[in-house]
């Protein structure tokens, strides 16, 4: 088998260092400790004020002669000339473009603008945008169907797929996806199109993710069946082969509910591929790890025409798994191991690998969108923090040339920063990075049992990034009063155990945390005005008063602990949501912007709906009064919340 | 409003009608529907035999009883109960969203979602939910009403906002909503003890229609308003308004109602837990001493007779002429709860079992050649 090194070797090294991993925030703030005096890099504004490309996806026209670039950063559609590798366009599109689909005839190009909730139309022959189509939240992934008539677009933030009739440009429907719908691929035949979630569905607490492929039939435009992923969180592209047989499905296989510090016993993301269809039957999961090696954040899959081969990219480990088809069906086909799949079995063998993986291709920083020449021979993978394209013989398996898409020749520390957070490469065996829990720099809806403290103690919900300064301390016990000093030298030998960044990437990866902003809040009314209930909602956020018209003691009004513009007093108060398994009930004042995005809520999370904070964790009032609230007055508050 | 000679003739001559008592046609051969009934129980996979309310998707049937949601599918149940996810087992209304195929479930502990296989439960503690027991589910758009215990809720199925009606904010003076009928201009609830709700989605505001005679079971006024303020279930279609009560049973027009009573009507109970229109003039009434078809002018009752429990039919005509017709099958029971309809056939939820009505065109029930048997006539339908 030929394994290529990642482009950083110097990870192997760092990979003896010890045995223990760091979940990815501990990581990122660990990390800061080793540079107390962690600065702003000495770079220029100029550099600092770079706007990068971020290439995120890819399409071919219809004659394979340009490739169309989807570029995140720069809110663009690039277009490249394949045969000069040039590009030739670039066509604005909305606010944080992810998405990108073509018309049957290859007429029209359809980009999905996440932060506008829109898709771009763009005419394939002017490359201008002749109209843009109203979405759900954070649109994504994006297919036509086989008439061209219809869209399904993947909705991330409102968790369904809206279904778009062309003609007309109107959103006929939405369907009710899983949490964080994000990819769809559209089977050979047309009839189905299945979807993957880069979020798990909600679930009872303390209990294994689960995910969903949402499989839609495209003749009744409905959903007919939902394939279950059992211990997945986060689930990335889905491919289809030709003869429509196998489809697959990059994933991480989190192991949340074990101590992270028991991470040398085991590990903690399993980076695997769900495979489905009729050359399985029923869905297997397998991995693509190997014993001491892990190829972080499979992101993208795509499969040849002949159905020889699959590639994956793996975003965090800067390089394309390359499978060979007839071996991994052979493998999947063994009847024994398939029963023990259904058990975790196969999917938790980290030998298993070496019978299907044929290589590992070095590619840029980040590597996102796979796509395949119509006629299987190249792959172009887009390198999102690398600001080009690798193009990949798909025969040698070797990158034969790269297409630079223009972006600044200079990485500023901002970018630097980025580049870190998004990579694997720091940790032990390369075992994942920030992005890892931070999807996407977000979330990733898990909980998780971060302390060496013993099975099941001191639960956390993964916390949003967004907007972070003024936000301090940190941790939900807020045991650290800033980013540099949050996890600090002993967290990270305690978890990290390996080698750290330097000083100037200490600080650079700090800039880049602090940089993420909000997202858009879709609850606010465009000119800024509440709705009458989230009017009411505010009244009774910022009441002082009981109903009965007794003073509400000052710390226990939602708006004295939930104050200043990020809503948090930055304090550690005690609210009685502490559980018996936490070592303190002192929990940090969690700042509030955009928690209509963030649930489960509370500490670990335990509480899956705004409403169960106060309905079933606050019986004493202690954690804001609200056993004087009618329903509706509490359903007022939720409004309030979540304009936040 | 000006009257043409023309319709004011037209009006007198059916006043005439009327009042001498001239049938438009005699019950002799009036051709109501007819069915072969086949019932199912726990026997044969339901999951309890008293069937709260039916709902049909195509080929697919969903029944929800006291211990579980059952769907029926190419001749096989698959039941859904609390530890298959379902909010509580005691399923007492649903409502299909026909545009995405979702199922919304309304049980005694919380609104459940069916969406292929994946089940979402929303209830009073983790949702805007007002109560967890929900009488009552309609689609309407993008919202989702919802009857229960404690007034009304509908949820805002794209923005996940919830707004509650009750006491503070309609004119309803009884939150015990009891079902709900959305349509695009109006959404209608009853409520049980209440009367009848409606809300103009265009204005957005509320009014009630109670009956007239007040709180007194005697019907003092007939025709004057809502038969009675005990409400059980409501249907709004083609602009007309179909009101079953505990008491009796009222079409309102937008103008004016049109009660019905087992005295004078073809209605075998004043009893009634649910009526579903088939369009302005014709509706099926659930009552519990059989079901009832009405298509404007005649009256049909199917069940299972109440002294010899064998399969009756009893036809009656506008002059109140009564003919039993002689039948194979009949529903599982009298005690009727919910109808649906599947094309020409029925889907019946009674209290012991589900029954289905599969439509007998041109003949007999049994297929055979020959026109139904008149086994008595009598001038009203009896009474047990």
């Amino acid at each position: 088998m030929q394994v290529a090194t990642t482009w950083r070797s110097k990870a192997k090294v760092r990979a003896s260092a010890g045995p223990a991993l760091a979940l990815t925030l501990a990581v990122t703030l660990a990390l800061l400790l080793l540079a107390p005096a962690a600065k702003p890099a000495a770079r220029s504004d100029a550099e600092a004020n770079e706007r990068y490309l971020s290439p995120i996806e890819m399409a071919l026209s219809p004659d394979g002669r340009l490739l169309y670039v989807v570029c995140q950063g720069s809110d663009e559609l690039r277009v490249v000339d394949i045969q000069s590798g040039k590009v030739v366009s670039a066509v604005p599109v909305g606010h944080v473009p992810r998405g990108i689909a073509l018309s049957r005839d290859g007429r029209q190009i359809y980009v999905t603008n996440a932060w506008s909730d829109t898709v771009s139309v763009i005419d394939a022959a002017t490359l201008k945008v002749v109209r843009a189509l109203a979405t759900g939240f954070e649109p994504t992934g994006i297919v036509s169907d086989q008439s061209g008539e219809t869209l399904y677009v993947a909705n991330r933030l409102s968790n369904d797929i809206s279904v778009i009739d062309v003609n007309s440009g109107q959103e006929i429907k939405r369907l009710l996806a899983g949490r964080g719908a994000s990819y769809l691929a559209l089977s050979a035949d047309g009839r189905r199109i299945y979807g993957t979630h880069i979020y798990p569905n909600a679930g009872a607490f303390r209990t294994p993710p689960n995910s969903e492929i949402t499989v839609i039939d495209t003749a009744r435009r409905t959903v007919v069946d939902r394939k279950q992923l059992h211990n997945v969180a986060g689930v990335f592209h889905v491919a289809l082969s030709a003869d429509g047989k196998l489809g697959v499905a990059a994933q991480l296989r989190p192991k949340n509910l074990i101590p992270l510090a028991h991470v040398e016993h085991g590990w903690a993301f399993g980076d695997s591929l769900t495979l489905f269809g009729d050359d399985v039957g029923g869905t297997v999961q397998v991995p693509i790890d190997e014993l001491d090696r892990y190829y972080a954040l499979p992101w993208a899959v795509a499969i040849t025409p002949d159905k020889s081969k699959i590639f994956v990219t793996t975003a965090g480990s800067e390089n394309v798994t390359v499978i060979d088809v007839r071996q991994l069906l052979r493998f999947a086909a063994n009847s024994a191991r398939i029963r023990q799949s259904s058990a975790n079995g196969l999917v938790n063998d980290l030998s298993a690998a070496a019978n299907y993986v044929t290589a590992r291709i070095p590619v840029g920083r980040n590597p996102r969108g796979a796509l395949l020449s119509q006629d299987g021979k190249r792959l172009y993978v887009a390198n999102r923090l690398d600001d080009n394209i690798s193009v990949i013989d798909t025969s040698s398996e070797k990158v034969v040339s790269t297409i630079d898409l223009g972006g600044p020749k200079t990485i500023s520390a901002l970018r630097h920063g980025e580049q870190l957070f998004f990579t694997a490469d720091y940790a032990f065996q390369g075992q994942f990075g920030c992005a890892n829990c931070h999807l996407d720099a977000t979330i990733d809806g898990l909980q998780w049992d971060l302390e060496p403290d013993g099975f099941g103690k001191d639960i956390v919900d993964n916390r949003s990034l967004e907007d972070l300064a003024g936000t301090e301390p940190f941790k939900w016990n807020g045991g650290n009063p800033d980013m540099p000093t949050e996890c600090g030298p002993r967290t990270e030998k305690f978890f990290y155990r390996s080698q750290s960044f330097t000083a100037q990437e200490l600080t650079d990866i700090v800039k880049f945390v602090y940089s993420l902003p909000y997202r858009p809040n879709r609850y606010r009314l465009p000119n800024g005005e509440l709705t009458p209930a989230q009017e009411r909602g505010k009244a009774i956020f910022e009441r002082t008063k009981y109903k009965n018209g007794n003073p509400i003691p000052e710390k226990n009004q939602c708006a004295y602990c939930h104050s200043g513009p990020k809503y948090t007093n930055q304090q550690q108060v005690d609210v009685g949501t502490g559980k018996s398994t936490d070592r303190s009930p002192v929990i940090d004042v969690p700042q509030l912007p955009n928690v209509v995005y963030s649930a489960p809520y509370l500490h670990d999370g335990s509480a899956q709906s705004l409403e169960e904070i106060w309905t079933v964790f606050n019986p004493k009032d202690t954690h804001g009064v609200s056993n004087d609230l009618r329903k509706e007055e509490l359903n007022d508050l939720v409004e309030y919340l979540k304009t936040l | 409003m000006k009257i043409k000679p023309r319709m004011l003739f037209a009006r007198l001559a059916a006043l005439v009608v009327v009042a001498i008592g001239i049938p438009i046609a005699t019950a002799q051969n009036i051709d109501m529907p007819r069915f072969r009934w086949e019932n199912f129980t726990t026997a044969n996979g339901l999951p309890d035999n008293h069937v709260f309310c039916v709902l049909v998707d195509g080929t697919r049937i969903w029944a929800g009883t006291e211990n579980g949601l059952g769907r029926y599918e190419n001749g096989a149940w698959k039941i859904y109960r609390p530890v298959d996810g379902l909010a509580h087992q005691a399923v007492l209304s649903l409502a299909l969203d026909k545009r995405t195929g979702d199922l919304w479930v309304g049980t005694m502990g919380g609104l459940s979602r069916v969406s292929a296989g994946r089940i979402d439960n929303f209830t009073q503690l983790n949702s805007g939910l007002s109560n967890d027991i929900v009488y009552g589910v309609g689609v309407q758009g993008d919202f989702l009403w919802v009857a229960t215990a404690a007034g009304a809720s509908r949820l805002n199925t794209r923005s996940g906002q919830w707004a509650l009606f009750n006491e503070r904010n309609t004119p309803m003076y009884e939150i015990w909503t009891y079902a709900v009928s959305p349509a695009e201009d109006k959404v209608y609830y009853a409520v049980w003890g209440g009367g009848v709700l409606e809300y103009d989605v265009k204005t957005e505001r509320w009014k009630q229609y109670d009956d007239p005679d007040g709180e007194t079971q005697l019907v003092l006024m007939k025709d004057q308003g809502l038969i009675h303020e005990i409400t059980t279930s409501v249907s709004y279609v083609d602009k007309i308004l179909w009101v079953a009560t505990y008491f009796g049973a009222s079409r309102y027009d937008g103008r004016y109602w049109h009660n019905f009573l087992q005295k004078d009507s073809g209605l075998p109970s004043n009893f009634l837990s649910q009526i579903k229109a088939v369009d302005g003039n014709r509706a099926w009434f659930s009552t519990d001493k059989g079901l009832a078809y009405y298509d404007g002018t005649n009256w049909a009752v199917y069940r299972p007779a109440l002294d010899t429990h064998k399969p009756e039919m009893l036809v009656r005509d506008a002059a109140g002429a009564v003919k039993n017709i002689a039948v194979q099958s009949a529903p599982a029971h009298n005690y009727i709860l919910g109808v649906d309809f599947q094309g020409d056939d029925l889907w019946v939820a009674t209290a012991k079992g589900l029954s289905h009505g599969i439509r007998q065109h041109g003949s007999t029930e049994s297929g055979s050649t020959g026109s139904a048997q008149v086994s008595q006539v009598q001038r009203s339908i009896p009474k047990k």
